[in-house]
């Protein structure tokens, strides 16, 4: 192991490759050489188009795949080792919650699993149920929940053991326009709340834009890093969708999503 | 999305939808009822009627040759009229002994149940831990499931006795007497463990691809990735399979006792009514039904126990 990363940093990408099938006939190059990082407390968007990669960069820094080449740190460590002590929590565009467990005993998965007593389980799904105003939903099935619901379970599941990073693959992509609006008001106030370090990956360019402190803009296969945008817009509220800036940050990611373009 | 409308109360609502949903289930209970009793009233009536038309066909051979041969012809002893095999449930079948038929068929039905569970339960365990080793390994299932699928082709009643036979000889070291009856278990054991095996491990399986990162997220163990997600996602592939195999296990007991001859229980009352079948054709009748009872209770039984296993689940049924 090679220098680690300054704690102040959430999650950082070295020079990462990923290869799929290195050596053989149907080898792709999905990431090249990605330098990234992610301060603690930040909120950045991966945005691409599809099969740029951003899911896979997003598995890279959760330990779930490893880097063919380069390293991946976070918060300070190995991928994989802080993978092994759950420094981050994650959720997918599925909400991927187990169907037999009721909503509580979804949100106490995490804790099950680290040997938390029934009690601290019951008080933490509690305040988790609070956090994502669901707190007359215990006791609800997954299937008798609307997707924006499920996908909030899905939110208070990943935060519940209160990991200090919320690894997100595009967990708003199946719910319709008015409840994903809804949802991306809610995730920014339980990040306010909680001072988690975001990394969120979407294909749609409002929600990176609304969301997001930066928007990291990829390129097709091979996946690199073609723009890197500071969006400052502020706290964001009802105005903000409304706001010229808004639109003018739209307008930068269109145009750099539109450079990489393959015709 | 989250709150009904203003000025409805919500627990009003709730408790509406619980009153009609209890409605619903009471109605769906009485249909099943309606319709299983009409099935047997149906099958009672297409019996008798072609008993009718076969007995006249029998008294009239001669006049009616052509429907004669293509509509075989039957009289009381093929065909022993319901009310009769109905009423032998309540006649001693033994001299020198007050027990009605019904009495043996019903103690013969609770030995058989006894043979059929062991061997049930077995194999469940079986086929439960086939589908978990070969869960394990891509290399283990395609050297087993051949072997899983051939084990049903080979005929039951050719194993059957060389199993009561080995219980015979080869099971003296267990720490308890090897009665007769724990070798039908086994040949119960050996059509359970099959839907088991196979359903199970398609239900282990079934887990998506983003639930089992789920739990490579939080770092979970093999273990605890077959506990918490793989196991409770194979239940309804499981219940698909105890359904079938709690009746191929009541086949097994029966088929078992009858290929080897051991006592006690519904399949060696069917061989002894048929070897005196002319003497009371009703009474080989009476037991195949105690039989078929019992087939249908122990379905019914796995049914309830999958309704609640299950309550809270999506509705639908995986396909197997």
């Amino acid at each position: 192991m090679s220098t680690s990363a300054p704690v102040s940093v959430a999650v950082e990408a070295r020079a990462a490759s990923k290869i799929f099938s290195r050596g053989k006939p149907n080898q792709v190059v999905a990431l090249e050489s990605i330098n990234l990082s992610v301060r603690q407390g930040g909120f950045v968007a991966l945005i691409g188009p599809s099969g740029c990669g951003k899911s896979t960069l997003l598995r890279l820094m959760a330990g779930l795949v490893p880097a063919t080449e380069g390293e991946i740190f976070v918060n300070g460590k190995a991928a994989d080792q802080a993978r092994r002590d759950r420094d981050y929590g994650m959720a997918f565009q599925s909400a991927s919650l187990f169907d037999w467990r009721t909503v509580t005993r979804n949100i106490e998965l995490p804790l099950e699993l680290l040997g938390w007593s029934k009690d601290q389980r019951s008080k933490r799904s509690a305040e988790m149920l609070d956090l994502v105003q669901l707190s007359d939903f215990g006791d609800h099935y997954p299937n008798q929940l609307s997707g924006g619901m499920q996908q909030r379970v899905a939110i208070a599941r990943a935060l519940s053991f209160k990991p200090s990073i919320l690894l997100m693959d595009e967990p708003f992509g199946a719910l319709d326009e008015m409840t994903r609006e809804h949802m991306q008001a809610e995730l920014l106030r339980i990040w306010e709340d909680t001072q988690t370090s975001v990394v969120f990956v979407t294909h749609s360019i409002p929600e990176a834009v609304f969301l997001a402190q930066r928007v990291i803009v990829m390129s097709p296969r091979p996946g690199r890093i073609v723009a890197d945008i500071d969006v400052d817009l502020g706290p964001r509220g009802f105005g903000t969708r409304e706001d010229p800036e808004f639109f003018n940050k739209i307008t930068e990611v269109r145009e750099a999503l539109r450079a990489v373009e393959v015709p | 999305m989250d709150s009904l409308d203003e000025g409805v109360d919500a627990a009003v609502v709730r408790a509406e939808i619980r009153r009609y949903e209890r409605r619903a289930r009471l109605r769906n209970v009485v249909r099943r009822v309606v319709v299983f009793a009409a099935f047997v009233i149906a099958l009672s009536l297409l019996y008798s009627g072609y008993k009718a038309v076969g007995q006249s066909i029998d008294d009239a051979q001669r006049d009616w040759p052509v429907i004669g041969s293509v509509m075989p012809a039957t009289n009381d002893l093929i065909m022993p009229p319901i009310s009769a095999i109905l009423s032998e449930f309540d006649d001693p079948p033994q001299r020198r002994n007050a027990k009605t038929l019904g009495q043996f068929i019903f103690e013969a039905s609770l030995f058989t149940a006894r043979e059929a569970f062991f061997g049930f339960v077995a194999g469940i365990v079986l086929g439960l831990s086939l589908a978990i080793l070969m869960l394990r390994s891509r290399t283990i299932e395609r050297g087993l499931m051949p072997y899983v699928v051939v084990s049903q082709t080979v005929p039951l009643v050719a194993i059957a006795p060389i199993i009561v036979i080995w219980g015979q000889t080869n099971f003296g070291w267990l720490p308890f007497t090897w009665n007769a009856w724990m070798s039908v278990s086994i040949i119960a054991t050996y059509l359970t463990f099959f839907p088991v095996a196979v359903n199970g491990l398609k239900g282990l399986q079934s887990p998506s691809a983003e639930s089992i990162e789920l739990m490579d997220s939080y770092a979970a163990s093999r273990t605890q990735t077959l506990l918490k997600l793989r196991f409770p996602a194979s239940v309804p592939y499981l219940f698909a399979a105890l359904k079938l195999a709690a009746s191929a296990s009541i086949v097994g007991a029966i088929v078992g006792e009858i290929s080897s001859g051991v006592g006690g229980g519904i399949g060696r009352l069917i061989l002894d009514f048929a070897s005196r079948y002319t003497t009371g054709p009703e009474r080989l009748y009476a037991s195949v039904a105690g039989a078929a009872v019992l087939g249908i209770v122990v379905f019914g039984l796995i049914s309830i126990a999958e309704r609640y296993a299950l309550r809270g689940r999506a509705q639908e049924n995986p396909v197997v």
